[in-house]
């Protein structure tokens, strides 16, 4: 097997594991999107247009609360700023390649692939072609991304809206924090974020209650960030 | 939900991948910028999960027997403790059919 191939198949193998609580994501976004009365095509669209879980169910958030579209474009830029923090990191890896490849593993740096690949990359730093690690994992979430959206619009009409499964937005955002609840100092982020979003729900115009919550709590964390700092 | 929405959105979230990758020729972001970036999942998640369990339907303020609040606890303290994305998920979501369906009733 030659390089690119075996290094394209670690990625596809690594990130496997990550894919687990991909599926009932996929499935509930899907169900919400039906549920909330959106197209079967619209809702498909979304994952082959942003391919991004959390931007797309704060679209659907903010879509059923009534926000315009300004608000939701920049609350999705908001949730999406961490990947700012991703593509600086893979920088010092990536920067050698050619645009057509930047291009294409920008589409699938997500949240699992970034975790997956950065491992890799700092321990296979010599492999020339590092770069197909990222896109077998990045493609395979994005296989299993699309094929349990499309799960979930068929079941979306079937489930009954008793369930509450819209409660599962907010179960899944916790699940996306489980790595922070040992942080003293992200609990406080959180809460300052938490607090002034429930606060401004109703106070704040425009449904803007994420971008205001977002600014505080980052405010709060550039603070503590600053205050450690000076301390060591 | 329009389109153009949903393509701009779309836009965004290409560009936040993308931009970093194509711009920064070698690590230029100094570590208190990537400290605070790493904080942006804390600082904007809860503001998406607090409102919909603490709020009714009516945007007030909703504490006593409130079973998204206890659902939500169970689910934290098992996220704290398994680590497990699917474990805290599942957690929350069954502790909620639980109260809704066989405490509450």
């Amino acid at each position: 097997m030659n390089d690119r191939l075996k290094t394209l198949s670690r990625g596809i193998i690594d990130v496997s594991p990550l894919m687990i609580p991909v599926v009932p994501f996929g499935i509930i976004y899907g169900v919400i999107g039906m549920e909330l009365g959106l197209s079967a095509y619209m809702t498909f669209g979304m994952s082959i247009i942003i391919f991004g879980g959390a931007s797309q169910i704060v679209l659907l958030q903010l879509f059923s609360g009534g926000a315009s579209s300004l608000v939701t474009i920049t609350s999705v830029g908001a949730v999406n700023s961490r990947h700012l923090l991703y593509g600086a990191v893979f920088s010092e890896y990536l920067s050698h390649l050619k645009l057509t490849w930047k291009i294409i593993l920008s589409y699938v740096l997500i949240d699992q692939a970034f975790a997956v690949s950065n491992t890799y990359f700092k321990k296979n730093k010599n492999n020339t072609f590092k770069h197909y690690h990222l896109l077998g994992a990045g493609f395979t979430c994005w296989t299993i991304w699309q094929i349990s959206t499309i799960l979930g619009i068929v079941l979306g009409s079937v489930v009954p809206e008793e369930l509450g499964l819209s409660f599962t937005i907010s179960l899944t955002f916790v699940a996306l924090l489980i790595n922070d609840f040992r942080k003293f100092k992200n609990i406080i982020v959180m809460l300052v974020s938490g607090i002034v979003a429930t606060i401004g729900y109703n106070t704040i115009p425009f449904q803007a209650y994420i971008i205001v919550a977002a600014i505080a709590a980052l405010l709060v964390a550039t603070l503590l960030t600053l205050i450690t700092l000076k301390k060591n | 939900m329009h389109w153009s929405t949903i393509i701009y959105c779309g836009i965004i979230t290409y560009l936040t991948r993308f931009s970093t990758i194509f711009l920064l020729k070698e690590d230029i972001l100094n570590d208190k910028t990537k400290k605070i970036l790493s904080y942006v999942p804390s600082a904007i998640f809860p503001a998406i999960i607090f409102p919909p369990i603490f709020l009714d339907s009516a945007g007030s303020l909703d504490i006593d027997n409130n079973p998204k609040i206890l659902a939500a606890l169970f689910a934290i303290i098992i996220g704290f403790f398994s680590r497990s994305i699917i474990a805290t998920i599942f957690a929350g979501l069954i502790s909620y059919w639980f109260l809704i369906f066989v405490y509450y009733q």
